[in-house]
């Protein structure tokens, strides 16, 4: 793959006496949607929180664009500018309006002129929909609401690339489709995703390739339709019977 | 040593500023608990005002000679509780980030400075900084009592603010750095603004027990409350009166901010629910 935006090399990770990750190679080349899929414990998360370092990887390699992010002298705050992160449990900044949480990296990293980063936030929410709550606090939105502003939040440093760490798990069923909906747009907009879910519609949707990890190490991959309908491996198998 | 006894009791005996409490304060905290706490406290203020009124009118020998010569002491009283409280609160923060630093050096200074500064009585640190550093110092007795004072809640700030950064949740600082945000920044811009709502009132209760322990000043002949009532018995021999004076004087202006501080743990609590 040679415009690989991100690219993964033997990655490993150690927890004490867990190996979470057992060396794993992944590459993302820009504009794909690659889905990761797995057990708990298989890794998935602890994967994706290396690609901006929020995970310290034991050894190998993980390199963004031309920056080799686990370097001790990569310039990480410089990635994360370029490589935005959706959570689980949105992390909201709650002492902060809709907007404000929008505003405040575009202005105290990059140190952007306000009216520019604040016309920027109001088409961003906009976008997903939420424009009316531009000047409410997180506690008064709900929990699809929350995650649809910290999309625009991550949205709102332009980056390059979209992490986003099981972004629907902690939704009660009703809200999942319009965070969804919010990401699908993402992807055919031509956004760089990596996504950890179990969220087999969108995968079947939007996505170009989907990783089943098992135990530390990436089992099989491929396009969605292959790996669900005729999947490879035996652990494929019976990890996919249980979740379709 | 009239004037240790109730001092040094409120060295040991201080209601413990547990953030804890103030922090997971929940609904079930409002019901009869608080309402027996408002009318103990309307009978205690509004008594102590109303006496502070009749004693004079009925008696105004010596009550009211006794009026006017102790609240001279409140402008030391003041100076010294507030220029503790913010050098304290200073303090505090750093020691309290120094004990949640990852850095070890930083955080055992910090932890040694509180488990030092907490395992000596307040009475025996003013002492120490007055008489046994003074002639190294050189510090005067209202500032040697705003620098024990400062060191002494400085200690007990920094427990209320650990406990409030480390109740911020993980993601908050997670969240900060992949947007970019440096530590400093995230620190600076999204955690302690979050923790200082949680342990503001936990400090309103620090700043009252402070109010009440600036009266230790007094042994160091700095002219506070407790030394004008004391000065004032000492040529008329009239100590009941003084002392009740000097005792109702702390007690209203200690239960008004206790009542401050009461209203806004109440506003946080319905601030943080009148969204659901």
């Amino acid at each position: 793959m040679a415009d690989s935006i991100i690219r993964i090399r033997q990655a490993r990770k150690r927890f004490g006496a867990v190996e979470a990750l057992r060396g794993v190679d992944l590459e993302v080349a820009r504009g794909e949607v690659v889905l990761v899929v797995g057990p708990s414990g298989s890794g998935k998360s602890t994967l994706l929180r290396a690609v901006n370092r929020l995970e310290t990887l034991s050894s190998g390699e993980i390199w963004v664009e031309d920056t080799c992010v686990t370097s001790a002298r990569a310039d990480i705050r410089r990635i994360r500018e370029e490589v935005g992160m959706v959570f689980q449990s949105f992390n909201l900044f709650p002492h902060l309006t809709v907007t404000e949480n929008l505003a405040l990296a575009p202005t105290l990293v990059k140190g952007e002129p306000t009216a520019a980063v604040l016309q920027r936030a109001e088409a961003l929410l906009a976008r997903v929909g939420l424009s009316d709550k531009a000047h409410a606090y997180p506690d008064q939105l709900s929990g699809g609401q929350q995650q649809r502003v910290a999309i625009a939040r991550a949205l709102a440093m332009q980056p390059k690339i979209m992490l986003f760490d099981e972004p629907t798990s902690a939704l009660d069923p009703e809200m999942i489709k319009e965070v969804l909906d919010v990401m699908l747009d993402l992807a055919r907009e031509g956004m760089t995703m990596l996504v950890v879910s179990h969220e087999m519609g969108f995968a079947r949707a939007a996505a170009d390739r989907v990783v089943f990890m098992d135990e530390g190490l990436v089992v099989e991959a491929g396009p969605p339709a292959a790996l669900f309908e005729h999947p490879q491996e035996e652990r494929t198998r019976r990890f996919l019977d249980h979740i379709l | 040593m009239t004037a240790l006894g109730p001092a040094g009791d409120g060295m040991r005996g201080r209601p413990q500023a547990d953030p804890a409490s103030a922090m997971h304060l929940n609904e079930s905290s409002l019901i009869p608990g608080d309402r027996e706490t408002l009318a103990a406290w309307k009978i205690a203020f509004f008594g102590a005002i109303a006496l502070t009124v009749a004693l004079p009118l009925l008696r105004p020998h010596p009550f009211l000679e006794i009026l006017a010569f102790v609240p001279e002491g409140l402008t030391a009283t003041f100076t010294v509780t507030l220029a503790s409280i913010g050098l304290a609160l200073v303090l505090g923060l750093l020691a309290g980030l120094g004990r949640i630093a990852r850095t070890t050096v930083i955080n055992r200074i910090a932890t040694v400075y509180v488990e030092v500064v907490r395992g000596i009585p307040l009475l025996v640190q003013l002492f120490y900084i007055y008489y046994a550093l003074g002639p190294l110092l050189h510090l005067n007795g209202l500032l040697s009592a705003i620098a024990a004072l400062s060191i002494c809640y400085g200690a007990y700030l920094a427990e209320i603010f650990r406990a409030g950064l480390q109740s911020i949740p993980k993601g908050q600082m997670e969240a900060a750095l992949a947007l970019g945000l440096s530590r400093t920044q995230a620190l600076w811009r999204v955690i302690l603004p979050q923790t200082i709502r949680v342990i503001l009132p936990p400090i309103g209760n620090e700043f009252i027990a402070l109010l009440k322990d600036s009266s230790l000043v007094s042994i160091l002949a700095v002219s506070d409350l407790l030394r004008r009532g004391r000065e004032y018995a000492s040529t008329t021999f009239d100590y009941l009166e003084a002392y009740t004076v000097v005792a109702l004087i702390y007690l209203i202006m200690t239960l008004f901010f206790s009542r401050l501080v009461g209203l806004l743990e109440e506003r946080m609590r319905t601030h943080g629910r009148q969204h659901h």
